[in-house]
């Protein structure tokens, strides 16, 4: 079984569209075999909207915990207030007070605390999923607005994924990596066969890149790069290539820029769907598209 | 006054967004743009500011004596991130997953422990004509970024009262969003018309709300994909401050790292207009 990741750095570059055009050539390629998808971006989760899943089953996310505040116990001493450093405990006139959202769950208010005025508590910091689509099983999340530990989630859904791979003896987990270089983009990477960058030809976008890579050469993942929208600058196109030349990093893909793909998708539909791939297609990125699907499967099972 | 850009959705356009404002009001105001985008800065590709000056972003992590260690344990019962792992009279840490907050070193019972600086980051300040310019970077390989975000607003000080402050957010609803948005006095919140763009438009409102940050709309890429934003915005009565429309001309402007409201004198106009919704409408609130 191989893991293949998308991810991008900067945002916005095309991740969740070309993972959603995978879905359906993966179904494609492998018909016996079942692919399984997860949405990695547990924050801004968008997969689900082109892949359209029925919810099987839904499952609570625990996060870190979080202090809260018995005041019938509490002699407004300020022990906690001193020792927090997280600015999550203040003061309002003599009263001590817990800000929830800036709390990051570290007990030392709890354990100062000469009252045992403060308790830790299970907080529900998001749900998880497991989903049926056409495509084949999705495993996706939401994490809680304003909660923290997204990396967490990210294990949580990639061990689900790789639970449902097993059971299916499925051949391929295709994941929708976070945007960053942070917390979940470093949970996502962990172990995968193979990272697929999307880039785009923009100051920002090779600028992105070039620290996404340098993270994922860090942890010893190997990477391949597609250049989305790639006619939208030829000049910055040219040095997204040099720079692979120099590190090594076979270009898989080379996408046009095709406003039809954003018509496509604004009506809610996928750009390629099982069984209808670019021959009858009228979306001049899709046959791209199937090009670098042709290229990484080749990648993966040589 | 401290405007925030977010997003919800990466790549809609908050930098854009942030830089113009910034280059629009730096003619008549002092305005101060910060990039708290600390994994991803990109702010500075179209101001090209002149760097003065870098301070270091450090987290305390825990360093163990083990000849004052007795094998208790207590560390690793406390540590909530899993960081400080005691293997009997050996003290295994792990620094990339400390979050800093001293636990282990106040709690220990022989005063084993003492705290060293970990870099994470680093924050960088500088002027681009007469726009301050502050912007953190995150480590690469470090996960942690929300006290890099909380060190560029923290340089911030260093800045006159009266500045108008705009800050690049990271893209997302989580932690280092909020670390960047929090204590704004408006957000902008820049969207797309595509079903990606309004539902993590929804996730984005979720998230100012829950801040209590008065927030307006920027649709950016206007006319690409469909009515349904609009919609949605008028049926949750979310102000709409400008419409920058779709035109492969500006993205071609915004690829090579050029600034919009010079090259185009109607964006010009776009963004002068934002600027006067922006201050009727955080009156209003």
């Amino acid at each position: 079984m191989k893991e293949l990741l998308v991810i991008s750095g900067k945002g916005g570059t095309g991740k969740t569209t070309i993972v959603g055009a995978f879905a359906g050539l993966a179904k494609d390629s492998f018909p016996c075999k079942t692919t399984v998808l997860v949405d990695c971006d547990v924050d801004a989760a968008d997969l689900h909207l082109i892949l359209k899943p029925n919810v099987r089953e839904t499952n609570e996310f625990f996060g870190l915990r979080r202090a809260t505040l018995d005041s019938a116990k509490c002699n407004n001493c300020g022990a906690c207030r001193k020792v927090c450093r997280f600015d999550a405990i203040a003061e309002h006139e003599g009263h001590i007070k817990i800000e929830s959202i800036s709390c990051e769950g570290c007990a030392v208010c709890f354990h100062i605390c000469p009252n045992q005025a403060i308790s830790m508590k299970d907080v529900i910091a998001g749900r998880w999923f497991v989903s049926d689509t056409v495509y084949g099983p999705l495993v996706h999340a939401k994490l809680g607005v304003a909660e923290e530990n997204s990396g967490k989630l990210v294990m949580e859904v990639r061990r689900e994924a790789r639970r449902i791979a097993e059971t299916l003896e499925s051949s391929l987990i295709i994941c929708d990596g976070p945007p960053g270089i942070g917390c979940p983009v470093i949970s996502s990477m962990s172990d995968v066969d193979l990272a697929l960058i999307v880039t785009e030809p923009t100051v920002a976008g090779i600028h992105d890149m070039e620290r996404l890579y340098t993270l994922a050469d860090g942890f010893g993942v190997e990477v391949v790069l597609c250049i989305n929208k790639y006619d939208l600058d030829y000049r910055i196109s040219a040095d997204i290539e040099e720079f692979c030349r120099t590190h090594n990093i076979d270009v898989a893909g080379r996408v046009p820029f095709d406003e039809e793909v954003v018509k496509t998708l604004a009506r809610g539909e996928p750009i390629i769907s099982p069984g209808h791939t670019s021959r009858v297609s009228q979306i001049t990125a899709a046959k791209a598209i199937e090009q670098l699907w042709a290229e990484i499967s080749s990648r993966l099972f040589v | 006054m401290i405007i925030s850009v977010a997003s919800g959705k990466g790549g809609t356009g908050k930098t854009t967004i942030a830089v113009n404002l910034a280059l629009t009001l730096a003619e008549t105001e002092p305005v101060c743009l910060m990039d708290c985008d600390v994994e991803e800065p990109n702010a500075h590709l179209f101001l090209k500011p002149v760097l003065e000056g870098r301070a270091k972003v450090t987290v305390p992590v825990p360093v163990v004596n083990e000849e004052k260690c007795t094998g208790c344990g207590r560390c690793g019962e406390i540590c909530a991130f899993n960081a400080i792992l005691p293997l009997g009279k050996h003290v295994l840490t792990f620094p990339e997953l400390c979050h800093g907050c001293g636990g282990c070193t106040l709690l220990c019972p022989t005063g084993a422990i003492r705290e060293e600086p970990l870099e994470i980051g680093v924050v960088e300040w500088g002027r681009a004509g007469a726009i301050s310019h502050i912007h953190g970077k995150l480590k690469i390989g470090s996960p942690l970024a929300p006290p890099v975000v909380k060190a560029v607003k923290n340089h911030k000080q260093n800045m006159p009262e009266d500045i108008i402050s705009i800050i690049d957010a990271p893209p997302g609803t989580s932690c280092p969003v909020v670390a960047s948005v929090s204590g704004s006095d408006f957000c902008l919140l820049v969207t797309e018309p595509t079903p990606f763009g309004l539902h993590d438009l929804t996730l984005a409102v979720d998230m100012v709300s829950e801040l209590q940050v008065p927030f307006g709309v920027v649709i950016n890429r206007a006319g690409l994909g469909n009515g349904t934003l609009v919609d949605y915005c008028k049926a949750e009565n979310i102000h709409i401050l400008a419409e920058i429309p779709f035109d492969r001309r500006y993205a071609a402007c915004y690829a090579k790292g050029g600034r919009l409201i010079e090259e185009f004198p109607e964006v010009k106009k776009a963004f002068q207009d934002l600027w006067h919704e922006i201050c009727a409408t955080a009156e209003r609130v």
